[in-house]
């Protein structure tokens, strides 16, 4: 027979134990983290200390000079970028960054205060690279390397999106998301990392994306997409694979082609690089626009960049379009420079359409989709009948990547504005610079973690939950891939009457195109407002 | 005089100290931040959990309207159904409104202000909302886990979808779905 608890063990401690944070450890919830990375994935990448393994159990199976190898890391680390070392040095603890992350916010969990997920690995840098934690040790903030030091690194640097919110209010300019990479860097020295990354990352070396889908496969689903396009407006779209000689090469990420609603936004895509007749081609080997690599450590994220710019060099194009993608942005506008660039075998892109030559990215010789939309929409280039989204309420979520590393906020709202009727926008403190992440980036939008990802969305669905009451918003727009695959499932959870959308699904929905008949719905086959009994009657 | 009326005399003040005790679940310096900040967005636990007890209060003390309260229960128990709780503490916080309710009716009884048995009245209608909270708890987690269920099956189905791998019943086939075309 079971055993029956006694009364006095059915009452439970309200009060969690008061410690200092050097002296709790982190409990392996299910939920709150990811699976291990497995060992034919870091083979692919060549990642140190392939193996199977598990949080869960005591032994991490790490090298036996596990401690030299962070430390040779670290000071490598340290002599190569300089931020790092500013970073480690010049915290003041003031604690203005402590409640601006999203996960600190949804969880409760104070060692996700970015103030504390620095101190992490700052404690060790004090013992090891300076004397004052030499000699003081704990006083000086300073702590020993063990491995349950590598635990708690493991649990919290794969609790941190890298979306850079705390970076906007130190008045230092501290970029955890920096340290965060820096610290995920190490723990792949030990092959301390976690499956929902490196499963993408190999994929993506091996076969061009994120799924490992071929490239077969990969033109058959877009031309699956033209025959759903065909059905909403009769308009037969034709794009075409690897094809040399094209103007331009346009790579978006996976997502779009694979997952719903990314697969809405692609079509809209489609839509309007036809009705403008723009000489372009996609790519069945640079099949990803995501890079993951960016998530694992900086040989990685090079490795996968590099292959766009081989494509773009191979089929002989002027210049990349890219698409709704986040970290793609991050990656090309703040890393590839430096890393495989300055792409100089390409030329300043130069709308076609439009004469506008994009001097912003001179250098990288990529434009982003909606500034390049935008400025079509500017110069009077497409005809746009925004009446085709009454039936939505629109707000904008500004993806943290194209927001906080870009400074990306008002091309997209131009967009949207121009191609719907009825937007709203969240609350300042939510917005552009200071936007809430979705609670899943950085590699952390896998199923395992929903329950964090509910924690870390939170701040994000709170506000849309605001401008749902306030103004009846039930379409959520973003700019990101994962973000589209994320909200979705944060927004069933905390907002149920709200959906995603890409912004070229909108503009999808509103361009008029030559020869084009009467559309009854929206892309989604949705019928249109007034369209109600047209599509019925269609069925 | 009755118990509610006696209580309404420092609604606020009832909704204030449920209010800390709940802070008292959380580490020292989440539940610093959780009363500091007032604002709607940056703080939205602590925004949540303030404005949703002082409606519960309001009900409790008033025509205990289970429609309206339940959705006051919803959102203080779906921040805590993901959080780092135990069931028991995630839904527990409802429990410690007796603690309260005790302490303040005791000097209305001594008084004879108050009788005991609508002491023991108002505890039932506590009871009345751990219940709900359970409800909304399992609820909660159950949604946790569909969307696990729903995130994997999404992420293929275009492509099963494009391979011919999955037969789906097209909408015109009302007949079928109807069941008027029973195999018998
Ligand atoms: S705001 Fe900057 S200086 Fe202040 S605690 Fe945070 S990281 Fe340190
Ligand atoms: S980068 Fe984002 S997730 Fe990471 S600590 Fe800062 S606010 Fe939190």
């Amino acid at each position: 027979m079971a055993k029956v608890p006694k009364p006095n063990e059915l009452v439970f401690d309200y009060n969690p134990p008061q410690k200092w944070w050097m002296d709790t450890k982190p409990e392996f919830r299910p939920g709150t983290w990811c699976y291990p990375g497995k060992a034919k994935n870091a083979e692919v990448l060549g990642l140190p200390n392939p193996r199977e393994w598990s949080p869960l159990d005591e032994d991490w199976k790490l090298p036996s000079n596990w401690k030299e190898i962070i430390f040779e890391g670290m000071r490598d680390c340290l002599n190569k970028y300089r931020s790092l070392r500013v970073f480690m040095d010049i915290c003041v603890r003031c604690g203005a960054c402590s409640d601006k992350c999203h996960f600190y916010i949804g969880s409760g969990d104070p060692k996700n205060m970015p103030v504390l997920r620095g101190e992490l690995l700052r404690s060790v840098y004090r013992k090891d690279f300076t004397l004052a934690g030499k000699i003081m040790g704990r006083i000086a903030g300073a702590r020993e390397l063990n491995e349950e030091v590598v635990k708690e690194w493991f649990y919290y640097f794969f609790q941190c999106t890298e979306c850079r919110r705390c970076s906007v209010f130190c008045p230092y300019g501290i970029d955890t998301a920096e340290i965060t990479i820096m610290g995920r860097e190490l723990l792949n020295l030990l092959g301390v990392n976690i499956d929902w990354v490196l499963g993408p990352a190999a994929n993506c070396y091996l076969n061009g994306n994120h799924l490992g889908i071929q490239p077969h496969a990969f033109k058959d689903m877009i031309e699956f997409f033209v025959e759903e396009i065909e059905a909403v407006n009769g308009i037969r779209i034709e794009p075409t694979f690897n094809r040399k000689g094209a103007e331009v090469l346009f790579i978006t990420p996976s997502g779009d082609v694979f997952a719903d609603p990314g697969t809405y936004t692609l079509m809209g895509y489609l839509m309007l690089f036809h009705e403008i007749g723009l000489d372009y081609t996609w790519s069945t080997y640079a099949s990803e626009g995501g890079n993951f690599g960016l998530f694992t450590n900086h040989d990685t994220m090079k490795k996968l960049n590099a292959k766009m710019y081989a494509e773009a060099e191979r089929l002989g194009v002027k210049y990349i379009i890219g698409g709704e993608c986040g970290h793609m942005w991050r990656v090309i506008q703040q890393y590839m420079d430096t890393m495989n660039g300055p792409a100089d075998f390409l030329e300043v892109p130069r709308s076609p359409i439009t004469g506008t030559v994009f001097d912003n990215a001179k250098s990288t010789k990529m434009i982003h989709i909606v500034e390049f939309t935008a400025d079509l929409i500017r110069n009077g280039k497409l005809k746009l009948d925004p009446s085709r989204n009454d039936h939505l309420r629109v707000t904008y979520h500004d993806s943290c990547n194209p927001a906080r590393a870009m400074g990306f906020f008002d091309e997209p709202r131009y967009v949207i504005k121009n191609v719907c009727n009825n937007f709203w926008d969240m609350p300042p403190n939510c917005i552009r610079e200071q936007t809430f992440c979705c609670g899943s980036g950085s590699g952390l939008n896998t199923d395992e973690f929903m329950e964090m990802r509910m924690r870390g969305g939170l701040p994000r669905a709170n506000a849309v939950k605001h401008v749902h009451d306030k103004h009846g918003v039930n379409m959520l727009s973003c700019i990101c891939a994962i973000d589209r695959a994320v909200l979705p499932p944060l927004m069933d959870y905390w907002v149920p009457d709200v959906d995603v959308t890409g912004v070229h699904e909108l503009v999808g929905n509103a361009i008029v195109m030559e020869g084009e008949t009467e559309r009854t719905t929206d892309l989604r086959g949705n019928p249109l407002e007034g369209m109600e009994d047209m599509s019925d009657e269609d069925l | 005089m009755g118990l509610e009326q006696f209580l309404a005399g420092d609604k606020p003040a009832l909704a204030r100290a449920w209010f800390d005790l709940i802070l008292g679940t959380y580490p020292p310096e989440t539940s610093a931040l959780l009363q500091k900040d007032k604002n709607q967005f940056a703080n939205p636990v602590g925004y949540t959990l303030s404005q949703s007890l002082s409606g519960i209060i309001d009900e409790m003390l008033g025509g205990f309207d289970h429609e309206k309260v339940l959705p006051l229960v919803d959102q203080v128990v779906r921040v805590r159904a993901i959080q780092d709780f135990s069931p028991a503490q995630a839904v527990g916080f409802v429990f410690l409104l007796k603690k309260i309710v005790r302490n303040r009716a005791e000097e209305g009884i001594r008084e004879k202000r108050v009788s005991p048995n609508e002491v023991l009245a108002f505890e039932s209608k506590i009871d009345q909302l751990a219940l709900m909270a359970f409800n909304v708890y399992t609820g909660c987690r159950e949604k946790l886990y569909e969307l696990r269920v729903n995130e994997v099956k999404n992420r293929t189905f275009r492509l099963l979808q494009r391979a011919s791998l999955i037969a789906e019943i097209p909408e015109q086939d009302t007949q079928l779905k109807n069941g008027k075309d029973s195999i018998t």
